[in-house]
This record gives C-alpha cells, sequence and structure tokens, in this order.
C-alpha cells in the first residue's frame, strides 16, 4: 500500500484552473521530486497536500486513511484538518522562522504546545530538547542553536526550517522550493541535508528547480505543466529519455542556463 | 497671601490632588482601551462582511467626532434625554462617564494600529503555525502578538502621549483633574483668587509626567530589539 495516494485533484482560482486533475501515489521512503515551469501549480498541488488550501475536488489518502476526499464532506470537518496536517511537514521557500525565537526555541515551539493542548502529564522536555539536540548535530548547526534567525545566515535559516518540521515526525516532508531564496553559494547546505534525509529514507516531496539535484536525489520525479503532471517516471528516463515533448523543452530551457 | 513664593505650597497641594485625577483617568483608560482596542481589531478585520462593516461604521463615528462632545453626550445623555440620571452628580459619576468616554474613544484609535499591526506580520508566519500544527489561538498568542507588539510600540506611544495631554477635555464635565484645579484659582480657591499663574503651572506636571512615559516606551522599545 502506498503511504500516499492523491487522486484527482483539482483547484480553481479565481476562475483560473491551476490544477487540473492530479494524480499519484508515493511509496515509504521514497523521494519524489517536482519540476515544471513557474505557474504549472506545483507549490498550489503542495498547499493542497498541507490543507493551507482546499482542492475543489479529489481525494488524499495517507497510509490507508482518507483524509481528504471532496465528495465526502465527513472528511472536510474544518476541527479535524488540524490533526490530519500533521500526516504532512512543510518546508517553505521563505524559511518562515518566528524571528522573536531563538533556533531552539523555534523548534521545540509546536510540539511543546501540542503536549501542553492534550495534557500530557509527565511531559519529557528535557528529552524533548535532547531529540532537537541531536537534529541540530545532524543539520550542521549545534552550536547555532541558540541564535536569533535574523543572526543566521539563510542557508542556516531554511536548515532550522527543516529540523523544525523533522521535530513532528511527519509521515511526508514537502519542500516548497527550498532553495529558491538563497545566494547560489548557499544552496549547497540546504540541499546536502535534504540528500542526507532522502538516504535515510525519509518520504520526502521537493519542489524544485534544482534539475541535477532532482535527478539524482529523487526516486521519482513528476513534470508539471499548466495544472498537469505531463509526465513522471524514474529521473533517468524523465531526464535522459522524456517522451513528451513539452518535457523535453522544458528541460532543454533549463541544460542553457 | 500675595506672593507667588507664598502661594506656592497651597497650589502645589491642590494641583497635586487634580493630578492624581488626571493620572487615575490616564491609567484606566489605558486598562480599558488595550484590550478593548484588541476587540475591536479583531471586529473589523472580521471575515463576516456584517461585523466589520459594523465595526468601521463605529470607528469612523468615534474618531470622526471631538472627543470633548463625545463626554458631553456620554455624561449629559442619560439624564436630559433619556430622563435617567445613571451617573449621579457627584465627582465619582464624572468620573466614571469620562472614563467611558475616553476608553471608547482610545480603543478605535489603538484598533486601528493594532490592525495595521496585525496586518504588518506576514502570512507566512501564520502559514507557518498551520503547518505546524498550531490553533488559530495558539498562532496568535505564541507568533504573532509578540512581532504585532513590536510594530505598534511607536504609533501606541504617540497616542499614549497624546491621552496624557488629552485628560485635560474632562474638565468640560467638570471633573476636578489638574486643569480643572489650576483654573480654580482664578475664581478663588484655598484662599486664592485671580491668580491665573496656577493654571500655567499645570503644563509642567504634563511635561515631566510625559518625559517618564517617553523614557519607559523607549526601554520597551529597546526591550523589543532583540528580534527582528
Amino acid at each position: 500500500m502506498p503511504i500516499l495516494e492523491v487522486r484527482n485533484i483539482r483547484k480553481t482560482f479565481d476562475r483560473t484552473e491551476v490544477l487540473k486533475g492530479i494524480d499519484f501515489t508515493l511509496e515509504k521512503g521514497e523521494s519524489l521530486s517536482v519540476i515544471g515551469s513557474s505557474g504549472s501549480g506545483k507549490t498550489t498541488l503542495l498547499r493542497c497536500l498541507n490543507f493551507l488550501e482546499r482542492p475543489d475536488a479529489g481525494s488524499i489518502t495517507v497510509n490507508g486513511e482518507v483524509l481528504l476526499d471532496c465528495s465526502d464532506p465527513s472528511t472536510l470537518n474544518e476541527s479535524q484538518i488540524r490533526r490530519k496536517r500533521l500526516h504532512f511537514g512543510l518546508v517553505f521557500q521563505s524559511f518562515n522562522l518566528f524571528p522573536q525565537y531563538t533556533a531552539l526555541q523555534n523548534v521545540m515551539l509546536a510540539p511543546e504546545l501540542h503536549a501542553k493542548e492534550e495534557h500530557v502529564h509527565n511531559f519529557d522536555r528535557e528529552a524533548l530538547r535532547e531529540e532537537a539536540a541531536g537534529i541540530f548535530a545532524d543539520i550542521g548547526l549545534y552550536d547555532r542553536m541558540n541564535n536569533y534567525p535574523h543572526q543566521l545566515s539563510g542557508g542556516q535559516q531554511q536548515r532550522v526550517a527543516i529540523a523544525r518540521a523533522l521535530i513532528l515526525h511527519p509521515d511526508i516532508l514537502c519542500f516548497d522550493e527550498p532553495t529558491s531564496a538563497l545566494d547560489p553559494e548557499l544552496t549547497g547546505e540546504v540541499l546536502k541535508v535534504i540528500r542526507k534525509l532522502s538516504e535515510q529514507n525519509t518520504t520526502m516531496i521537493i519542489v524544485t528547480h534544482e534539475m541535477e539535484f532532482a535527478r539524482d536525489v529523487a526516486d521519482k520525479v513528476i513534470f508539471m505543466d499548466g495544472g498537469i503532471i505531463c509526465e513522471q517516471g524514474n529521473p533517468r528516463d524523465v531526464f535522459n529519455n522524456p517522451r513528451e515533448e513539452r518535457t523535453r523543452q522544458f528541460l532543454s530551457r533549463y541544460s542553457q542556463k | 497671601m500675595d506672593t507667588i513664593l507664598e502661594q506656592l505650597p497651597v497650589v502645589i497641594g491642590a494641583l497635586n490632588v487634580g493630578f492624581l485625577q488626571t493620572l487615575k483617568l490616564f491609567a484606566v483608560t489605558l486598562l480599558g482601551a488595550f484590550p478593548l482596542g484588541l476587540i475591536i481589531a479583531f471586529g473589523s478585520l472580521s471575515k463576516i462582511k456584517a461585523v466589520s462593516v459594523a465595526t468601521q461604521f463605529i470607528i469612523w463615528i468615534i474618531r470622526g467626532t471631538p472627543l470633548m462632545i463625545q463626554l458631553l453626550i456620554v455624561y449629559y445623555f442619560p439624564g436630559l434625554v433619556l430622563h435617567n440620571p445613571i451617573w449621579g452628580g457627584g465627582e465619582q459619576g464624572r468620573f466614571l462617564a469620562a472614563s467611558i468616554a475616553f476608553i471608547i474613544n482610545y480603543a478605535c484609535y489603538f484598533s486601528e494600529i493594532y490592525r495595521g499591526g496585525i496586518q504588518s506580520v506576514p502570512v507566512g508566519q501564520y502559514e507557518a503555525g498551520l503547518v505546524l500544527g498550531m490553533t488559530k489561538g495558539q498562532i496568535f498568542r505564541h507568533v504573532t502578538l509578540l512581532q504585532m507588539i513590536k510594530r505598534i510600540v511607536p504609533p501606541i506611544s504617540n497616542e499614549i502621549i497624546t491621552l496624557v495631554k488629552d485628560t485635560a477635555l474632562a474638565r468640560i464635565i467638570a471633573l476636578q483633574e489638574i486643569i480643572w484645579a489650576g483654573q480654580a484659582f482664578m475664581k478663588g480657591s484655598h484662599g486664592i483668587s485671580g491668580a491665573i499663574w496656577p493654571l500655567f503651572f499645570t503644563a509642567f506636571y504634563y511635561l515631566v509626567f510625559n518625559g517618564i512615559v517617553t523614557v519607559l516606551l523607549a526601554g520597551l522599545e529597546r526591550k523589543l530589539d532583540y528580534f527582528r
């Protein structure tokens, strides 16, 4: 059984159909790269998966549980969405760290609030702190975890944002162009972290413009164009022998850069 | 008593009593208007059209008319028009009426500052909270609020300093604040009459107090300087 099953997702903004029926599945431990030009619907798709946008049609199933089915109103209950979206993590293009908290506090805030809300009596703050410190060590920021976001470089901030998503143990970790807001010399350190996560078999969906990275890291590639999945398959096939003319054109535009 | 030097202790004593009333009105207004302004800000940001339109209508009325008229209406309307003088005739009633007029007036000004503050926090902050599974309330309290406060300290400081001086308007319903106390020496008070200098001297109280307020607010601004 796939960990994620996306069926016929459609989304229209002000009469513009941004997603015109998206279908794909993802197996546990796989990393999926989503490529395509700006405006092809990649970001909207990620936002639908994270319940930041509600699709007009379609269904999202994780581990066999139907999280959202637009034809079944009982799955659209606003109060359950919060629990459902925790199946997914999302790393934003612009990091969106909370500026008033240190890197460590950014990472610990959500799990602390969840524990408080669920009235966990023996909430072990120290264990959480240790787990967070472990993640900081993994992403190479152990000695910076008490810094505030404005004291960190863009690449460091994005790595903290990844840590903040990881500590909630999402089933599927989504990245929305994680390096697009970074200076070129800072993209490497972020991609390295994502590559390492992929090697640890983290299930991931990465919307990216880094073609080389998509080819090397992903187990599966989706090329989107005009709100549909134009082509999907394993990276070698899609990048080296694209079946669709549109994919070929897109890739050749990128290789010229 | 003829020389200013001889009048001074008596005048200071009377002005102190008046200034205490000024400070009370100042403090009560802030205590009431800070939270009420937030409620009004949520109202004007409401997604329910009727709520936001009604709230903005009220803000328009309150900001569009003089505070002095609002004071007179709050104080005299119940007794003279409704024939139900709820405030009584005493100083306590006048203080209550003045407090209500000031709180409503300042809450409307604060609400617009809050609204600007809330809207200036990037939507990405809210969305980051959402994808981390936080509730709207948690996001407001733990993410948005402090960022909003940091942004609104300078404009709110302006309002607070204006409020210190606006309290003098309560004189119109004979609240015995410091201007009232100073003016009384013209007609005659504490055995002194025909003296205008005590009225001029009240400015010194405002000046000193606003100096203290300015230093405190600058301190708060510095305290919030640790993040960007």
